[in-house]
């Protein structure tokens, strides 16, 4: 009862700190965005025609937009590490610390936070898709299971974002650390279906945790074959919140060095 | 005969091979002001963090407000406050909100925690600033937000780890008479640390003094002072006669040929010092200046620090 009270007063002290300085959360959409336009509006048109049926600028748009949204995603994974690791550096943890209070409500509050946060990213890039014209063919069922599967995911990545900016010995090192997470959409079917890659980089981009769930968002939000792509999912974001959530939790326990 | 509010013994710990705290023992009464004094780098700051909860001792046995530390941390924690060397104040939230954070997580009620912020904004002169953010507070008002916060819980003992390091001698003054009405209005115990000897001096009702990690002497500021040599006058003379004259007349303490300065013991009354004038007059020797200089901690502190670094 104690640990719910406590991390939901943590929770609004983060919502807060968002709403006062919105300037992060401004960032974490800002290089999805030039991503997409990017891709729809330079290179589009060629891709397009690459993903063969003479597809054009509108077909390279819907078949991007799911890699835009996990970008989206691992951009909020920085901006969480960077947030948690500047919060360790304030003394008011130092003072959460000699509280009475449940021990987890520090981190679990950032985290809540953050997928919020992240979910808000999320929703606005997907609204601008929306504006170039993505146009979803699915229905609402289809979206609500979209919404679940990504829910998951971006648990399991703000718990290992957590993680990355607890273990950070500064801000800086924290800022950088999750930096390859913004690549793996560009490592997998995000841009361009994998077995357009040669040999061993096209291995890495069927095997890596956002390929299988971008072909999920895909499978969810156009249409495509599922396969057993949202199992793999699902599995991969349960066990990166699984994993994500031990290591943050032991490395907020250990004697603070800061 | 009442429990003391911290008690410890043999508390010990070590950064790899660099042993900050080697053995130290406490017993603080409840309600009284105890002050740690040392150097920089002495262990006090590493003595506050371990009695807070907030990093663990290698070696030791500490009550505090009737709970063990380590085994019963979370009723340490609710009997405890804590206001660091550095704020710990939340910047981007206002004076009010980081007060009502503080009612939220010890669990008052919506109301009850609206009027104790409401309150402790009053208490603390920090009315007119409430509804700004803290990081926009100077010095001397996030201290004492800060201190404001850590009363929120209403805590039996508080540490506080310099509490007015950095603050201009009038907000040291507020600070000073806060903590002085804490121990009076609400009989809580406090646990201070600092470099400032007057403030110990002003404040503290035990002094221990902090070297090398181990205490090297404890007691009320009188018992300190009593520790080292007693108060003298300084006499530097005008001429070699004058200084040679008076240190066979005088009986010094000690004597600096270079400076033709004598020290003689004193209590620095205004008796003793007339004798001695009118002795001076009698010899008809020069004296160039005079300096009166009664025991105060800065000789005990540094007799006592110094001591260890000669021996060392």
């Amino acid at each position: 009862m104690n640990a719910l009270h406590d991390s939901a007063t943590m929770l609004r002290r983060n919502l807060r700190h968002m709403l006062r300085y919105p300037t992060l959360t401004l960032m974490i959409i800002g290089m999805p965005i030039i991503f997409l336009l990017l891709f729809v509006y330079v290179f589009g048109g060629t891709l397009g025609a690459g993903l063969g049926q003479a597809g054009g600028r509108a077909d390279y748009l819907a078949y991007v937009t799911p890699g835009i949204i996990l970008m989206t995603v691992a951009s909020a994974a920085t901006a969480t590490a960077v947030t948690v690791a500047t919060d360790m550096t304030e003394g008011i943890v130092a003072r959460f610390r000699t509280m009475a209070i449940a021990r987890a409500s520090v981190p679990t509050g950032h985290v809540l936070g953050s997928m919020l946060q992240t979910l808000l990213g999320v929703a606005v890039v997907t609204g601008i898709a929306v504006l170039l014209g993505f146009r979803s063919t699915t229905g609402p069922l289809q979206w609500l299971a979209a919404l679940g599967i990504l829910a998951l995911f971006v648990l399991g990545l703000t718990w290992l974002s957590a993680a990355l900016g607890l273990v950070s010995p500064t801000v800086e090192i924290a800022s950088n650390i999750p930096m390859p997470l913004m690549f793996l959409p560009l490592f997998g079917s995000g841009f361009v279906p994998t077995d357009s890659m040669p040999g061993a980089l096209r291995w890495f981009a069927e095997h890596q945790p956002f390929t299988p769930l971008i072909e999920t968002l895909r499978s969810l939000l156009l249409g495509t074959p599922m396969g057993d792509n949202a199992t793999v999912a699902v599995a991969w974001g349960a066990g990166i919140a699984l994993v994500g959530y031990l290591w943050a939790r032991k490395l907020y326990n250990r004697d603070p060095v800061r | 005969m009442t429990n003391p509010a911290i008690s410890a013994s043999g508390l010990r710990k070590a950064y790899g091979k660099h042993l900050v705290l080697d053995g130290v023992d406490l017993d603080i009464p409840a309600g009284t002001i105890f002050s740690l004094l040392g150097p920089n780098g002495a262990g006090k700051t590493t003595m506050v963090k371990i009695l807070s909860t907030l990093i663990s001792a290698d070696a030791g046995d500490v009550w505090i407000a009737g709970h063990h530390l380590t085994k019963d941390a979370q009723a340490v924690r609710a009997a405890i406050g804590v206001t660091g060397q550095y704020s710990a104040v939340d910047g981007l939230l206002t004076g009010e909100e980081n007060l009502r954070l503080m009612a939220d997580l010890h669990h008052l009620s919506r109301s009850d925690g609206r009027r104790r912020a409401r309150e402790l904004l009053e208490q603390f002169d920090l009315t007119e600033a409430a509804g700004k953010p803290a990081a926009t507070y100077s010095g001397g008002m996030r201290r004492r937000l800060d201190l404001a916060m850590t009363l929120v819980g209403a805590p039996r003992v508080i540490f506080l780890d310099e509490p007015t390091t950095g603050l201009d001698p009038r907000s040291r003054r507020t600070m000073w008479e806060s903590i002085r009405g804490l121990v009076a209005d609400h009989g809580v115990t406090i646990f201070l640390t600092t470099q400032y000897l007057e403030e110990a001096d002003q404040l503290a009702d035990q002094i221990a003094v902090l070297d090398h990690g181990n205490l090297v002497a404890q007691g009320t500021a009188e018992q300190l002072k009593r520790l080292v040599p007693g108060g003298h006058i300084s006499l530097r003379f005008a001429d070699s006669h004058g200084f040679e004259t008076a240190s066979q007349g005088l009986r010094p303490i000690s004597r600096e040929e270079e400076t033709l300065t004598l020290h003689v013991p004193s209590d620095g009354g205004v008796r003793s010092l007339r004798a001695l004038l009118d002795w001076l007059d009698g010899a008809s020797v020069t004296v160039d200046e005079l300096a009166v200089h009664t025991p105060d901690l800065d000789d005990v502190f540094l007799a006592l620090t110094q001591e260890r670094e000669s021996a060392r």
